[in-house]
């Protein structure tokens, strides 16, 4: 089944990043395919480079990274960085910033949305 | 992609003004109409209080969106439903509800449709998708 995970929130404050983080890699595991992240609300927030967890915990931003370097399309939502100061200089790499657009196309072309909020 | 347009709900379950979430819920309505897919838009729960009228951010010094909101129609968003039990359970009615933009061929004033939560659960059934913001 091809897959597109929508994200609501911020690292760390909520389990939403983490919880869409674990479902990837279960249903990469089980044969899925992920067709896209998309971040929105606070959610652009788990994609920023600036970020420096102590060291025995989970690096949020590098998890997205990794999944992004594996070919799976990181995208952040333009709209929604522009008011939380995310730009281009700050993203981990092999993530990207669009538009709400891609988010319906995504959508459009998957199977299933799977939503990670509050 | 399937031939037909797909069915997509937009779900808007939180309180309107100490958190921006109705707000960019309401952006995202407006893309997702413009991407030809068959939209509806459900305010349930604490989502329905940002469907009251008379609603001014103005002295919180935030923008707000009741602009946009009064303008869902222009920008296709059109079959829009606020949930009867959400608003009986919060003392609202029909004559409490803002106007949600113009009926294209009637171009009168419309609102947001009451419908049951029955009603709101058979429409999810048949979606495609939907975004809970």
């Amino acid at each position: 089944m091809k897959l597109t995970i929508l994200i609501l929130e911020g690292p760390y404050n909520h389990q939403a990043s983490d919880s869409a983080y674990q479902l990837i890699q279960a249903s990469l595991a089980s044969g899925h395919e992920i067709h896209g992240v998309f971040f929105y609300h606070d959610g652009v927030y788990n994609v920023n480079k600036q970020m420096d967890p102590p060291q025995d915990d989970r690096h949020i931003a590098n998890r997205w990274a990794e999944l992004g370097k594996s070919g799976i399309d990181i995208v952040v939502c333009i709209a929604a960085a522009k008011r939380r100061g995310i730009t281009d200089e700050v993203l981990v790499p092999d993530t990207r910033i669009s538009g709400l657009g891609q988010l319906a196309k995504m959508t459009m072309e998957s199977d299933r949305l799977v939503v990670f909020g509050d | 992609m399937s031939e037909s347009p797909k069915k997509v709900m937009i779900t808007v379950r939180k309180a309107p003004h100490g958190s921006i979430y109705v707000q960019e819920a309401i952006e995202v309505m407006f893309i997702v109409a413009s991407f030809g897919m068959e939209l509806s838009v459900a305010f349930i729960d604490d989502g329905v209080l940002a469907l009251k009228s008379g609603q001014d951010t103005g002295e919180l010094g935030i923008k707000g969106f009741m602009a946009s909101l009064g303008a869902l129609t222009d920008f296709e968003v059109t079959k829009v439903y606020a949930d009867q039990q959400s608003l009986d359970d919060r003392n609202l009615s029909e004559d409490d509800l803002v106007f949600i933009g113009e009926d294209e061929e009637t171009e009168e004033p419309v609102k947001a449709k009451i419908t049951s939560s029955e009603n709101i659960a058979k429409m999810m059934a048949e979606q495609d998708s939907i975004m809970s913001l």
